[in-house]
């Protein structure tokens, strides 16, 4: 049956059919899984790639097709089946009990017993065992909440292990971690790795699948479109078949770094000497019509919180900021959108949609909130609205009675933009508009600021992929440790040298 | 067909549908009416026209439900406002005069106004939590009341004001039309302006609706007041109908049936979506069930335990947990066949 060669996988699924309510979320899919392999899966929002994981755990049944695990046939009827197949799945919001300790989520269910009483402390040294295994030194009883988002994934991927996991599915790990943490996880995966252990590594970041990943399965609309060893698979290559057109169009767009920016009125949006103690040091930054600024800077180096203060979101202790060459008082959000300034958060489900919303009243949420409570939008504007800006930024589905809650990241976003977009501002905050969304919606949102750059918006552009923020940014500003230490023309400075600016720039070496 | 059980109101209405069938079948007077006087009589008319208090304290609990707190200090502020009018009507010189029930009635509903106003500070602008917030009411309104009723049960004799409670236009009961105007009102005031969608956008998100700029203070502000000044207006329908200020009695336990009826009308306790039509179903179940309770001559002690079966049972015909374990029961069974043979390929192989 086996060549000698070939590792026998320990998942293997075939001719997965999943069907919903009119649509095929999955036609006819192959999947195998090998142990010792990290392998991605790729596609677009939709593609099936979570549909695939929810069938491999157990969350939705197939309609038709095999799974096998380990050599055995599996039809899992709950999550609780698919674990005890070992299957281990390590979800992006980290599904542990916060309020219990390192140790107690390690080896909940399987505490070591003497005389049947648990023994915390053997249990706890089991802990750390199984920690101390995967290269994570934490104290197994610090309550698990106080740790950061990244060492509760390492926690939950201990547990995974005492589980005696034979697969671990990791999904979209990397959304809200620093570089160095990326580094700690991968290292982690790595371990897992060599121990035998298959890893369904899942990630929107290209650079993160092609470091960590040895095969990569591509999806696209609900079908198989190949799986490759990483090493054969050019990115370019990859993408394309992602989004089944060619890259040239992507490259084609958005490149506005070399636009030329007329400077010589007032500036949009001026900020001098904005700080809030212990947020973020007094910074300036200024915004002319028409032109991108992009903010640079790692996670936690104070990008978001400056533009919060841009905002009002939250209140400045220092500083001044000025619209058109006028001082402004901006103490709230409602301050900055009477001065037409717009922002959309980088937690996009926390402080951006209003989920059970639908997706037309999220669009109008924005001119509403301005016109008041007393006076509705007006069905005829309402309805106006929201289709033109549900078709110019190409809203899927296009559906504007569909819960907004249920909507793709990407197509969430562009709900979002939409909103601010209809409000007619003249400066729009995006902080991280393009996070954890695929290549066709990323490109998408791109084209529209740079086309909305063009016709006048003010636009200030947080991202952290830099390689994003040289391309449509005209000006760059440069943050470190809630730090603004520098700035720079974007044509004056490429990658290399901006990412060794951020890393190595010295404190007094403000530009 | 598959809408129709999805439709949020289906159940509610189906609840309602249910009491008000196995009622005619135990009493199949239950539908009747009688003219007698220029008055319509029937156990309809009455549960629509008791119904009225609770009405309008469970539309004001709606709101504030929506905006994901609660308002504990309804029954307290009926207490209030019922005392505060029944209190100027007695020293008044002419308390059957129209002028004074009218002054009565209006500082009664402001004084509950200013307590709504209250509890909307509390929340909205110094952040107490709203069970806490509104549970200082909620203790020392009833005390505010004793001390304006002199700590005696004051009762007045005021055709007037009787009326309120108890009188009739064009055959049909005061407090009925008083309950419609506001569930009318309520609508209007909601659901004709953005007030609804913003109230509902704050209760599912508060912060995303901040940064999207809406006044959030405002609207929660505004739904505690609201609750404030309809808790005030039940206030003086319930202390027409004895002619007394009874502190400890008026509204007692009210804002338990209140969050009942918001809840059995299919409003989510987490905030966000409500349902003004739900609200007014969930009323008239808890109405219909007392007047059911009543009718059966089940001893006023078991009443509560009644009580709570009848609404265990309506709660569970709602909650879609159960629906969906009824469905995969249903499946279970149906999938049976299939998975035998899967299981017997296996082994083939």
């Amino acid at each position: 049956m086996h060549t000698d060669t070939a590792v026998q996988p320990i998942v293997d699924m075939t001719g997965i059919t999943i069907r919903f309510p009119g649509v095929l979320a999955l036609n006819n899919v192959d999947f195998s899984l090998r142990p010792g392999e990290v392998h991605a899966l790729m596609g677009e929002n939709g593609a099936g790639k979570s549909t695939l994981i929810k069938a491999l755990t157990g969350v939705y049944s197939i309609d038709a097709g095999t799974i096998f695990v380990g050599g055995r046939h599996e039809a899992f009827a709950t999550t609780a089946d698919a674990q005890r197949a070992g299957i281990s799945t390590v979800y992006q919001e980290v599904n542990l009990c916060p309020n219990l300790s390192v140790g107690e989520n390690v080896m909940l269910g399987h505490e070591p017993r003497t005389g049947g009483r648990i023994d915390w402390k053997a249990a706890h040294a089991r802990a750390s065992e199984h920690l101390a295994a995967l290269g994570v030194d934490v104290d197994p009883r610090a309550e698990l909440s106080s740790h950061s988002i990244a060492i509760q994934q390492l926690v939950a991927i201990a547990r995974a292990m005492v589980l005696d996991a034979k697969v671990l599915i990791l999904d979209e790990p990397t959304s809200s971690l620093d570089r160095s943490e990326v580094e700690r996880l991968f290292g982690v995966i790595r371990g897992v790795k060599a121990t035998g252990v298959a890893v369904l590594f899942v990630s929107h970041f290209l650079d993160q699948v092609y470091e960590i990943s040895d095969r990569i399965t591509v999806l696209r609309n609900g079908n198989l479109i190949g799986d490759y060893p990483t090493a054969e698979l050019p990115r370019e290559q990859l993408v394309s078949k992602m989004i089944g057109r060619e890259l040239e169009d992507l490259a084609a767009l958005a490149r506005t770094a070399e636009r030329t920016i007329d400077r010589d009125s007032a500036p949009v949006l001026k900020a001098e000497g904005l700080g809030k103690r212990g947020i973020v040091e007094p910074a300036d930054i200024d915004v002319y019509e028409g032109e991108v600024v992009g903010i640079a800077g790692l996670l936690g180096s104070g990008r978001t919180e400056l533009v919060r203060l841009l905002y009002g979101a939250d209140r400045a202790d220092s500083g001044t900021v000025s619209v058109h060459g006028a001082l402004a008082k901006i103490h709230a959000p409602r301050h900055a959108i009477d001065h037409r300034i717009a922002f959309s958060s980088e937690d996009r489900r926390g402080e951006g949609i209003v989920a059970d919303l639908t997706v037309a009243e999220n669009i109008v949420l924005g001119i509403q909130a301005r016109q008041g409570w007393a006076r509705r939008v007006r069905p005829s504007v309402h309805d106006a609205v929201v289709a033109e800006y549900m078709e110019a930024l190409d809203v899927r589905p296009a559906n504007p009675a569909m819960v907004a809650g249920n909507l793709s990241g990407g197509n969430q976003q562009k709900v979002l933009l939409a909103r601010w977009l209809a409000t007619a501002p003249e400066l729009i905050i995006l902080d991280e508009p393009t996070r954890g969304i695929d290549v066709g919606a990323k490109a998408d949102i791109q084209r529209k600021v740079a086309e909305l750059a063009e016709q006048g918006l003010g636009v200030v552009f947080i991202s952290s992929e830099l390689e994003e923020v040289l391309r449509i940014a005209q000006r760059v500003v440069v943050m470190r440790d809630r730090r603004r230490i520098g700035e720079f023309v974007s044509q004056d400075i490429d990658l290399d040298g901006l990412i060794d600016y951020i890393a190595n720039a010295e404190r007094g070496n403000v530009a | 067909m598959k809408k129709l059980f999805k439709h949020r109101l289906t159940w509610p209405v189906a609840a309602l549908a249910a009491l008000v069938v196995i009622n005619t079948i135990a009493r199949p007077q239950f539908l009747s009416l009688t003219v007698k006087e220029n008055q319509l009589y029937g156990p309809l008319v009455t549960i629509l026209r008791d119904s009225a208090p609770l009405m309008l304290v469970a539309l004001g609990m709606t709101l504030v439900i929506a905006t994901r707190g609660i308002d504990l200090s309804v029954g307290a502020v009926m207490a209030v406002s019922g005392a505060v009018s029944l209190t100027i009507i007695a020293r008044s010189e002419a308390p059957g005069s129209f002028a004074t029930v009218a002054i009565a009635v209006i500082v009664g509903i402001l004084v509950a106004l200013v307590l709504g106003v209250w509890n909307g500070f509390l929340v909205s602008v110094l952040g107490i939590q709203p069970i806490i917030a509104t549970l200082v009411l909620m203790l020392a309104g009833r005390g505010v009341a004793l001390l304006i009723t002199g700590g005696a049960i004051t009762t007045v004799v005021s055709p007037p004001y009787k009326w309120i409670a108890a009188g009739y236009i064009a055959y049909l009961p005061v407090a009925m039309f008083i309950s419609i105007a506001a569930i009318v009102a309520v609508a209007l005031f909601e659901r004709r302006t953005a007030l609804g969608v913003l109230t509902e956008a704050v209760g599912i998100n508060p912060e995303a609706s901040r940064l999207a700029g809406v006044r959030s203070r405002s609207i929660i502000w505004g739904a505690y007041i609201v609750s404030g000044v309809l808790a005030g207006v039940a206030g003086i329908i319930f202390a027409g109908r004895t002619m007394a200020a009874d502190a400890n009695a008026a509204g007692f336990m009210i804002e338990l049936y209140a969050i009942l009826a918001v809840v059995l009308g299919g409003t989510s306790l987490m905030g966000g979506k409500f349902s003004i039509a739900g609200t007014v179903i969930g009323v008239l179940i808890i109405q219909t069930l007392d007047s059911t309770i009543l009718f059966l001559g089940v001893p006023s002690a078991q009443k509560p335990l009644f009580f709570a079966i009848v609404v265990v049972i309506v709660v569970l015909i709602q909650s879609t947990r159960v629906h969906d374990f009824g469905r995969s029961v249903g499946q279970r069974f149906a999938r049976k066949e299939p998975t035998d043979i899967r299981i017997d390929e296996e082994v083939a192989a």
